[in-house]
């Protein structure tokens, strides 16, 4: 998984963009304009292109299969007054991505020709006077300093950590109470606890695959950074030509209203982001990554073992695990509402409780979280992980040496008890 | 002098007594079979001298040492169910457990090579636990267990699973370890190898010590003056001649061979006997009927179950 991780994580990475790329169906668009008013107005593109023609309506209806376009734009004489027969009749369904930018092309030359007609004043003048606002986000914190923020990039970096820690937990959870089982049924546990305290020998575990997973994590980012790197060198033209005429589109189209965003204006938005990066508190996020991500599997990673004590066999786990990955499992749903209000009552609380903190924390911090805050949700942690390794070494000492006998929850909770 | 002293151990479980005032000495340098039937107990002493699980009541001591104040090293445990790290590499699992029972690297290494050999499993060191056939697995951990050179060698059933080859080979061992002074509790219910290699026993049954002491003076007091005779001649006169001081448990005849198996009652001796009955029969054979561990085994338990009733 070492290697083969990285190379997934790469292709799963590589593909969407490889077949964003190869999938982009060239839209040839016959505009027949009886106003005349639309000549020049709709812009080529990487994907979309418009021809103008003077043919007739019912001509072009009759010959549209013989041609190559992919659809056919009608605008009627009095697309002015009624507006409702301008038709586009298509081969195939138009993306709604094309359909938006036609209807905004439209709407926008209408409007301004209306403008024009009654206040009498010129194409370039009203383009002049259209403003271009694009609120700046900015954090003031308390000491009055100011910090500019990018919300989508935070969105990325949140999500992208949460995601990473909640699969982290789980994995290596799983993986702790699997060596647990093991070494119970073999029996080796036995002859290990005679030579070490099972607490000792518990932690150990813990913290030997946390340890493997962080140098695997680490070798994870490096083969990335490094596959995606190499992969981006074949298919530097087609990225280029992409990001190239995402530019041009938006000189072209200043006015265009922010949903009318064609595909090649996702590439200026990952040219933004970049443009952020530099916005972001990095040292923050990765050593906050770091600490929740082993905060967190500590805290899990110490039930996992106290839930692989107290079985026989894999398939007894069920009962127990419910219970013990519903907190983790929740977290990373409820992780979407608290990413669109991260501030919120329900963000503040999720980020105490221990069990869902790892996860909504790292949604949260990018978008910046008070000291304060963040100090109180990471000793609580730090309090709730010794707590819970405490008790849970308190039932694996028992459960380990136990056989052949169904451990209930009210069995577990007498383990708690028992003197060794 | 006993090497290992339990001294009224009562161990508790929710609900149930594992261990009821245990009390056993081992004999340093002896073999000591540790029996009882399933559930009986024995795990839990196990534990409890391997420092597993404590006591609830009494105290064990080791060496004239309580057992917290002694190493772990100085013990050797074979578990009765058998399992080692099923990826791992023999020879690597090896060193690690060596390691673990406060071995230096190189010498454990050292000793390794050399059990290997002796138990042919060189061509294995590099070979994961999981490759390896279920004797081999077990000869492993065999090594395992005595590669410290343990004082206290607790072996629980190291032979079930073993083909008789392998059982001979690991038997020698043993005994070879007991030899050069290493005390050895060995747990099992086959009692032929009880017979074969156990100088002192201790017989365990719900949760009592019920039988204890050397193999000789055991099979002394269950022997209870028992005698088989072949001999040729009239069964009739025999019976006659028998003193009444005898009591005839079985009899049987082969062609004129006649095999009989009684008991002397109370003071008479064998001389008595043999004066009163030689003048009437052609003896072919005289011995000792010696009970097999086997028939004390199943003897003392079921003596316990109706003493238990009685009471």
């Amino acid at each position: 998984m070492t290697i083969a991780g990285p190379i997934l994580m790469a292709i799963l990475m590589i593909i969407p963009i490889w077949i964003s790329l190869k999938d982009v169906d060239l839209q040839l668009v016959q505009v027949i304009d009886e106003t005349y008013a639309f000549r020049d107005e709709f812009n080529n593109g990487a994907t979309i292109r418009f021809d103008y023609s003077d043919e007739n309506i019912v001509n072009a209806k009759f010959n549209f299969y013989d041609t190559k376009y992919t659809s056919l734009l009608y605008i009627p004489e009095n697309a002015y007054s009624a507006t409702g027969g301008i038709r586009l009749f298509h081969k195939k369904q138009p993306s709604q991505r094309t359909l938006n930018y036609i209807n905004n092309v439209i709407n926008d030359v209408i409007e301004r020709d209306r403008i024009k007609l009654k206040y009498m004043i010129s194409k370039e003048e009203l383009i002049a006077l259209k403003p271009k606002v694009n609120v700046m986000t900015i954090n003031l914190d308390e000491t009055g300093k100011e910090e500019k923020t990018h919300a989508i990039l935070s969105m990325i970096l949140g999500f992208g950590g949460a995601i990473l820690i909640y699969f982290f937990i789980f994995l290596h959870g799983v993986q702790v109470m699997r060596g647990v089982i093991e070494e119970k049924v073999s029996r080796i546990v036995e002859v290990i606890i005679s030579s070490v305290t099972p607490f000792e020998l518990m932690l150990g575990k813990i913290l030997g695959i946390a340890m493997v997973g962080l140098l695997q994590f680490i070798l994870w980012i490096i083969f990335t950074a490094a596959i995606v790197g190499i992969a981006q060198q074949f298919i530097p033209d087609n990225l280029k030509k992409q990001i190239n005429s995402a530019q041009q589109m938006e000189e072209f189209m200043p006015d265009a209203p922010a949903e009318d965003k064609s595909e090649e204006k996702s590439a200026t938005m990952i040219k933004k982001i970049y443009q952020n990066i530099s916005l972001i508190n990095f040292p923050l996020i990765l050593f906050s990554f770091l600490f929740y991500f082993l905060g967190g599997y500590l805290l899990y990673g110490a039930m996992f073992a106290a839930i692989g004590s107290a079985v026989d066999s894999e398939a007894d786990t069920q009962q127990f695990m419910l219970p013990v990955t519903a907190p983790l499992i929740l977290a990373f749903v409820l992780a979407q509402t608290v990413i669109a209000n991260p501030d919120g009552a329900m963000a503040f609380w999720l980020s105490i409780i221990p069990f869902t903190s790892p996860i909504i924390m790292m949604v949260r911090i990018p978008f910046g979280v008070g000291v304060n805050e963040m100090l109180l949700s990471m000793g609580i942690l730090v309090v709730s992980f010794i707590a819970v390794t405490w008790l849970a070494g308190k039932i694996y000492r028992t459960g380990i040496l136990m056989h052949g006998k169904k451990a209930s929850y009210k069995e577990l909770w007498k383990w708690l008890f028992y003197k060794v | 002098m006993s090497f290992l002293e339990v001294n009224n151990v009562t161990k508790r479980y929710d609900g149930h007594v594992a261990l009821s005032n245990v009390s056993l000495q081992v004999p340093r340098k002896s073999i000591f079979g540790l029996l009882g039937p399933n559930g009986a107990g024995k795990t839990s002493l196990i534990r409890i001298i391997n420092q597993i699980t404590g006591p609830d009541e009494g105290e064990v001591f080791l060496n004239k040492k309580k057992l917290s104040d002694t190493p772990s090293t100085l013990i050797g445990y074979l578990p009765e169910e058998r399992g080692l790290y099923k990826k791992m590499k023999a020879g690597e699992q090896a060193l690690y457990l060596a390691m673990l029972r406060g071995m230096d690297k190189h010498e454990a290494i050292v000793e390794l090579r050399k059990w290997f050999e002796k138990l042919n499993l060189t061509d294995w060191w590099d070979n994961k636990v999981e490759d390896l056939s279920k004797g081999m697995a077990q000869k492993l951990q065999f090594i395992v267990t005595v590669l410290h050179k343990p004082k206290l060698l607790i072996l629980d059933e190291p032979f079930s699973g073993f083909d008789p080859i392998n059982t001979k080979l690991i038997k020698e061992e043993i005994l070879k370890l007991s030899n050069k002074g290493t005390t050895v509790i060995f747990s099992t219910h086959n009692m032929e190898s009880v017979e074969e290699i156990c100088s002192s026993i201790a017989l365990i049954n719900k949760s009592k010590v019920i039988l204890e002491g050397s193999v000789k003076d055991i099979k002394k007091q269950f022997s209870g003056n028992k005698l088989r005779l072949q001999f040729k001649g009239n069964m009739i006169a025999f019976t006659n001649a028998m003193w009444t001081g005898c009591e005839l448990l079985s009899s049987s005849a082969e062609g004129d061979v006649h095999t009989v198996e009684l008991k002397l009652l109370g003071n008479v001796t064998r001389k008595n006997f043999l004066d009163a009955v030689l003048p009437h029969i052609e003896l072919v054979s005289l011995n000792e009927v010696i009970p097999s561990m086997n028939d004390i085994f199943i003897q003392a338990v079921n003596q316990y179950k109706e003493e238990g009733e009685n009471a």
